[in-house]
């Protein structure tokens, strides 16, 4: 298998993981939205309150984050990362 | 005071500004201690950040092609990322959600959801390859990678559609807010509002654009913090609200049961008596009011919708690599998410504000005549936006019989919470920040497309730069008027435009967009089909849903791209296999787009 291939193969499974994560916490969870109102979440607040308004949004933000450095280090791997600083 | 490249000077530039900004509150401050009338500090706020924009994108004006579409491609991650927050949060987040989630709890805040969830498809599907390819605008992408002028000017058509629905939107919030704060009639607001954000864009194209959404960005969020932490602190709820509010929370539940939320109906005849579009509460605020499927569908079509819009995807375009493009969607999503998470706590503190009777300002079963007293309730009953009766008549005022319109929530909190006036004038000032930020990336992105897409690609490929820039502007210029006469006609409200916008863009874009890369086998004809019978098919529901038609699955008005996109995928990849397979340098482009490194497909000039 080419380099680029392999390249391609890796950033696909990277790309799945992702969509897995963000699946579970902007659809997956709210599936049980009534369930989880009645169970307490962080700082008090009722769980599926919590996650409308900091939970999910706060873990997508780190998501991303994460998908870019593992990106990042997928495109080292196979020396396909950009010369230059951003 | 500055030495060196602009670019390496940001921090400092925007650091001066955001101390000249503070400072400038501090002025207003002392003011208003010295007996400057509210008329005064609300028109000094709204001029001068807007005069602001406008040495900005004065200072930013350009002759070349590259800085006018692209601002050069020189924007740092985290500047860019503020930028996109700017462009990306308008007058619906701004203004109009916090009202959505006072009125409706919990079900409305499905578009938190949506509104943030979307970034994580940007990032992974599609702005890392957009910007590798080098394009200037979503349907030169279109354009280049499926072939053929036709699937360019459906792209073209698509972006128009959603875009321009946007944008009368973002107009009719700037026209509002400046007809409040300047008190001039909403009909010539709108133009004000409209010059203002020309502007902005006119001479400095994409680079004047970025360079005013991160200014309006630092208003932005100070607009919106400075009032949550200081109502929190004020009331004594917590000097961190996002973390301590849960007592309000439950404290709210507590009130709304005791006033009777839920078993007193007004009848239909004291109704008709309440201004058009006032609301009352009718509903719990957390109650989980909405079926799963209904949150999920309506945060699953502004995901989708987020990934197509065409003015968001281009701020991607302007950063320097990849890299950096992937970056600079978390630190995006890191400024929206400031913004948004506050949403709720404001909701929850104007309405604690207002109806529990142990606070000082509380007014629910205070006496009618009382609260027909209060100045605040005068100011903004006469502006349209507030309005009580006794429909019970026994003289006290009860959950029920008050009504307030969506955006009074944001903007008549501080004064109801009884914070200085100054904070008020600072609100609307960040109003005007939102929505004028949104409304020229929008205007932008059309006009972006019709001068380099239809113009240049299609009808005069020989034109020169000079000329491309003269026609860009004249559209731009062209554009905003008719944005503007739309939105003195006030068809529909600022929230519902801003829904549709989404629903559009995924109907027609979404999979032709993500296929694009991650589909080799994706061809012109698939392209075509599914752009145009996503589109038809997600307007036709649209239609008959608004004419009276059931509609199925559960899907209404407010998520009608969820069957277009439907529609989209499935034609598309039908035409795309009885197709042939693309040539093999379409092939091998997309090989090349998939791979960070090495030239960007389109050069340049282009």
């Amino acid at each position: 298998m080419s380099k680029q291939a392999q390249h391609w193969e890796k950033t696909r499974g990277l790309l799945m993981v992702t969509l897995a994560i963000w699946f579970v916490f902007s659809i997956g969870i709210f599936l049980f939205g009534a369930e989880m109102e009645s169970v307490g979440g962080p700082f008090g607040y009722p769980l599926t309150y919590w996650f409308t308004c900091q939970g999910s949004l706060g873990i997508f933000v780190i998501l991303i984050f994460w998908f870019a450095n593992r990106q990042e280090k997928i495109d080292e791997e196979f020396g396909f990362s950009e010369k230059g600083d951003d | 005071m500055i030495k060196g490249n602009f670019i390496d000077n940001l921090p400092r530039v925007y650091g001066i500004y955001t101390g000249g900004f503070l400072a400038f509150i501090i002025i207003m401050a002392i003011g208003e201690q010295m007996g400057m009338t509210s008329k005064a500090i609300g028109i000094c706020f709204v001029a001068f950040t807007v005069a602001i924009y406008a040495i900005i994108g004065y200072l930013s004006r350009t002759a070349q092609a590259d800085a006018y579409y692209v601002a050069g491609r020189q924007v740092p991650t985290v500047f860019n990322g503020m930028a996109t927050a700017a462009d990306w949060m308008s007058g619906a987040s701004f203004v109009a959600m916090a009202g959505g989630i006072y009125f409706k709890g919990y079900g409305y805040m499905a578009l938190l959801v949506g509104w943030t969830g979307g970034y994580v498809l940007v990032a992974s599907l599609l702005a890392p390859y957009l910007r590798k390819f080098g394009c200037y605008t979503v349907p030169d992408f279109i354009g280049t990678r499926y072939g053929g002028n036709l699937a360019r000017l459906l792209a073209v058509i698509v972006l128009t559609v959603a875009s321009f629905t946007y944008v009368t939107a973002q107009i009719n919030a700037t026209g509002t807010i400046a007809s409040v704060a300047l008190d001039i009639p909403f009909q010539y607001a709108v133009y004000v509002g409209l010059v203002s954000i020309l502007l902005c864009s006119m001479l400095g194209g994409m680079r004047g654009v970025t360079w005013t959404q991160v200014a309006q960005y630092i208003v932005l969020i100070i607009a919106y913090l400075l009032p949550v932490f200081w109502i929190s602190n004020k009331m004594g709820a917590g000097f961190f609200p996002h973390f301590m509010l849960a007592d309000e929370v439950a404290r709210i539940a507590d009130l709304e049961s005791q006033f009777g939320l839920g078993t007193v109906k007004n009848s239909a005849a004291d109704l008709a008596t309440v201004p058009k579009g006032l609301a009352g509460i009718t509903k719990a605020h957390s109650a989980v009011n909405a079926t799963p499927w209904a949150f999920i569908s309506l945060a699953l079509a502004m995901m989708m919708g987020t990934a197509s819009l065409p003015h968001v995807m281009m701020r991607y375009f302007t950063t320097p690599s990849v890299k950096a493009a992937r970056k600079s969607v978390g630190w995006s999503l890191f400024f929206i998410f400031l913004l948004y998470s506050s949403a709720p706590m404001l909701a929850t503190l104007s309405k604690l504000s207002l109806i529990d009777p142990n606070l000082a300002t509380g007014i629910i079963g205070k006496s009618i005549s009382e609260v027909q007293s209060i100045d605040w309730y005068q100011n903004w009953n006469q502006a349209n936006l507030m309005f009580v009766s006794d429909f019970n008549g026994n003289g006290t005022l009860e959950l029920n019989e008050f009504f307030m319109g969506g955006k009074a929530v944001v903007l008549a909190t501080p004064e109801i919470a009884g914070l200085p006036y100054v904070i008020s004038g600072l609100v609307a000032a960040g109003g005007m920040a939102a929505a004028m930020s949104t409304a020229d990336g929008l205007i932008l992105a059309i006009a972006n497309a019709l001068s380099h897409d239809l113009y240049y690609k299609i009808i005069d490929p020989k034109a020169e730069t000079a000329k491309r820039l003269v026609v860009a502007r004249v559209l731009l210029v062209v554009i905003g008027f008719a944005g503007a006469t739309i939105a003195a006609m006030e068809i529909q409200g600022i929230l519902g435009s801003v829904i549709w916008a989404f629903d559009f863009a995924m109907s027609g874009l979404f999979f032709p967009l993500v296929l694009g890369v991650w589909w080799k086998r994706a061809n012109r004809e698939g392209a075509i089909a599914g752009m145009a019978l996503g589109l038809i098919s997600g307007t036709a529901y649209l239609i008959w849903v608004r004419n009276g038609g059931s509609g199925f699955l559960g899907i209404t008005q407010l998520t009608f791209g969820i069957f277009g996109s439907a529609v989209s995928l499935v034609s598309m990849v039908v035409v795309s296999l009885i197709t042939s397979e693309p040539d093999a340098a379409t092939q091998k482009m997309v090989d090349e787009v998939r791979v960070p490194s090495g030239k960007s497909i389109l050069g340049k000039q282009h």
